[in-house]
């Protein structure tokens, strides 16, 4: 598909385009130079990373950093805790965020552009400014050092943007559907079920993507919350490379590889399909 | 792929159908159904961030320690003191400053940047922009503490290839070169790592936005004979300027409250050279244990904040006027 415009004669276009070919090569090799340089020294030898000069290129790969990093002691109990919290954030943020998703895309009620706003302006408090009173008010529920603790404070943060998302989402859905539906019999429940659920999965993939990723990468409130060291998520376990001895960096990129790893598999499985998803006639209306 | 993680462009939405005066028993339950279905998302926010919003007002008016922390006293009041005497602490205002400007220079050179890569994205060829998209994916992807990391080895002063990468310029010796020392660099790097995660975003946005340029308004303006920074001025700007205003605020208000970078950079022991407000307020109330003043710092943070949502609010209610 060519979305540029067409002028002049076809040589200089065709220069142009390799100009811009070239640019964007560039550009691209420079975003993804961090992401190289991490994986070409979790998987090299010590003696490799230390090199002076720098070599660009894979010699010798080994895998003695992941063996390290997946030995550390509380490595698998962390991993545990990270995919608890993520997945338990998720469910419940989408559960109760497409009930008021729902009920803001498709009823006009006193109190909903309130509810807007609040939604909205609550996404601009920083997380790191409110960890005293959610700390204190964890303590007192005796929620603290506890995943449910975690989880719930992280719904709370990921709720607003999740309803502002599924709004859209629904009311891109063309209301005329579902009184079809439930002209033809069915009850507002089942012709949500039947009707908006499915044209609605590729919001919920999208949604639940940025929930995930939030609760997989957050760092400060885990810190502050969870004070077991089997308890901690990832991020945490991260900062472990990291000792007054100096910092171990074949270890600390192998471990930041396999933090990496579920998120980048994740990302690159659902982007296809939410694109399928978007393009498809039902949701656009 | 970019629209998913924003509103996006103005879609055409229809209101709701005015109720055609039905039984009035079903008209209760209609009524009641919208309170129904949102009760839990407001019960959730008013219990884990009403209830400590307020929490927090209060506490920056009383003096918390250590010792009402673990006995659950109720800390005495302390009425204004920690605000006046934050307020009138110059180190505050240092702070303020560098979080300012700190915010300014991510936000800029993010912006400049996403713009930079969508408008290639558009004249690239095919498979080029496939390349481009999967390496935005592939850093959005990245955990905010993995990029830190990376950074953080990316500019280690021993053996971090960006000394060594600097010093083949001529006249420059970078060897053992530690970015740290001189907070201006180590903001550099710290700037570096928080604009790099926040290009993805930014550029698939604006990709997603540029794309609902219509090709034909272009084709028109460049047979009328306008110049590329006329048709960018003139054509694209209009259509993409509300999707850039929104991510130019989200920005502004995830870079006015950076922590994380900060924290693993620094080894989780920030000196004071690199406190931004956000790290400041927690450094003060569980390094110092001084929670009182730590939560007025953060209630100033916000109420500073509320300049940049006051912009993102309505610039979404203005984006979802059609409803």
């Amino acid at each position: 598909m060519n979305t540029a415009p067409r002028t002049g004669n076809a040589p200089g276009r065709r220069r142009r385009r390799a100009t811009a070919n070239a640019l964007g090569l560039a550009l691209s090799a420079l975003m993804a130079f961090p992401l190289y340089w991490m994986l070409l020294t979790a998987f090299r030898p010590a003696t490799e990373i230390h090199a002076d000069p720098p070599h660009f290129w894979p010699d010798h790969l080994t895998l003695e950093h992941f063996r390290r990093a997946l030995s550390t002691p509380t490595f698998w109990a962390n991993v545990r805790s990270s995919v608890l919290i993520g997945v338990g954030t998720v469910l419940v943020s989408l559960l109760i965020g497409t009930l008021a998703a729902f009920a803001l895309a498709r009823f006009s009620f006193a109190g909903r552009k309130a509810l807007v706003l609040i939604i909205l302006g609550v996404q601009m408090i920083p997380l790191a400014g409110l960890i005293i009173p959610v700390y204190l008010l964890l303590s007192d529920a005796g929620l603290t050092d506890s995943l449910p603790g975690v989880i719930l404070t992280y719904l709370v943060f990921m709720l607003p943007f999740t309803v502002w998302l599924l709004r859209g989402f629904i009311a891109a859905v063309p209301v005329e559907l579902e009184e079809a539906a439930m002209t033809d019999g069915c009850t507002r429940l089942g012709a949500f079920r039947r009707v908006v659920l499915p044209l609605l999965a590729p919001g919920l993939v999208a949604t639940s993507i940025y929930a995930l990723v939030q609760a997989w990468n957050e760092y400060v409130l885990a810190y502050v919350l969870l004070s077991s060291n089997d308890k901690q998520t990832l991020s945490i376990w991260l900062l472990s490379f990291q000792t007054s001895f100096g910092t171990d960096y074949g270890g600390l990129m192998a471990g930041a590889t396999l933090t990496a790893l579920p998120v980048a598999v994740f990302f690159a499985l659902v982007q296809r399909r939410i694109g399928a998803g978007l393009a498809t006639g039902a949701v656009k209306g | 792929m970019g629209s998913v993680e924003l509103p996006g462009p103005p879609r055409a939405v229809r209101p709701p159908r005015p109720a055609r005066a039905p039984r009035p028993r079903r008209t209760i339950r209609r009524r009641a159904l919208p309170y129904l279905l949102i009760a839990p998302t407001v019960l959730a926010l008013a219990a884990v961030l009403g209830y400590p919003l307020v929490d927090l007002v209060m506490l920056s008016f009383q003096d918390m320690t250590r010792r009402e922390l673990f006995s659950g006293a109720t800390p005495p009041w302390a009425g204004l003191a920690h605000y006046r005497s934050i307020l009138s602490d110059g180190f505050f205002w240092t702070v303020v400053g560098r979080t300012a400007l700190f915010t300014v220079a991510c936000v800029a050179a993010t912006m400049v940047l996403s713009l930079l890569v969508a408008l290639l994205m558009r004249r690239v060829s095919r498979w080029v922009r496939t390349v481009m998209t999967g390496v935005l994916v592939a850093v959005w992807a990245m955990p905010v503490m993995v990029a830190a990391s990376i950074f953080r080895w990316l500019s280690d002063a021993d053996y971090g290839v960006v000394n060594w990468l600097l010093g083949l310029l001529p006249g420059l010796d970078f060897s053992k070169h530690n970015w740290f020392e001189n907070p201006w660099q180590g903001f550099a790097v710290i700037t570096g790592v928080v604009v790099w995660g926040a290009v993805p975003f930014a550029a698939l946005t604006l990709q997603a936005a540029l794309s609902q340029v219509p090709a034909e308004l272009e084709e028109a303006a460049l047979v009328d004979g306008a110049r590329p920074g006329q048709l960018f001025r003139h054509v694209t700007w209009p259509v993409i300027k509300p999707s850039a205003v929104l991510v130019t605020s989200l920005c502004a208000i995830w870079d006015f409250g950076v922590f994380n970078q900060i924290w693993l950079m620094r080894g989780g022991q920030p000196e004071k050279d690199y406190y931004l407000l956000g790290v400041y307020s927690f450094i003060e109330s569980f390094a110092v244990n001084r929670y009182s003043a730590g939560a007025a710092i953060a209630v100033l943070t916000v109420l500073m904040l509320l300049g940049g949502a006051v912009v993102y609010v309505r610039q979404l209610v203005h984006l979802g006027a059609a409803e």
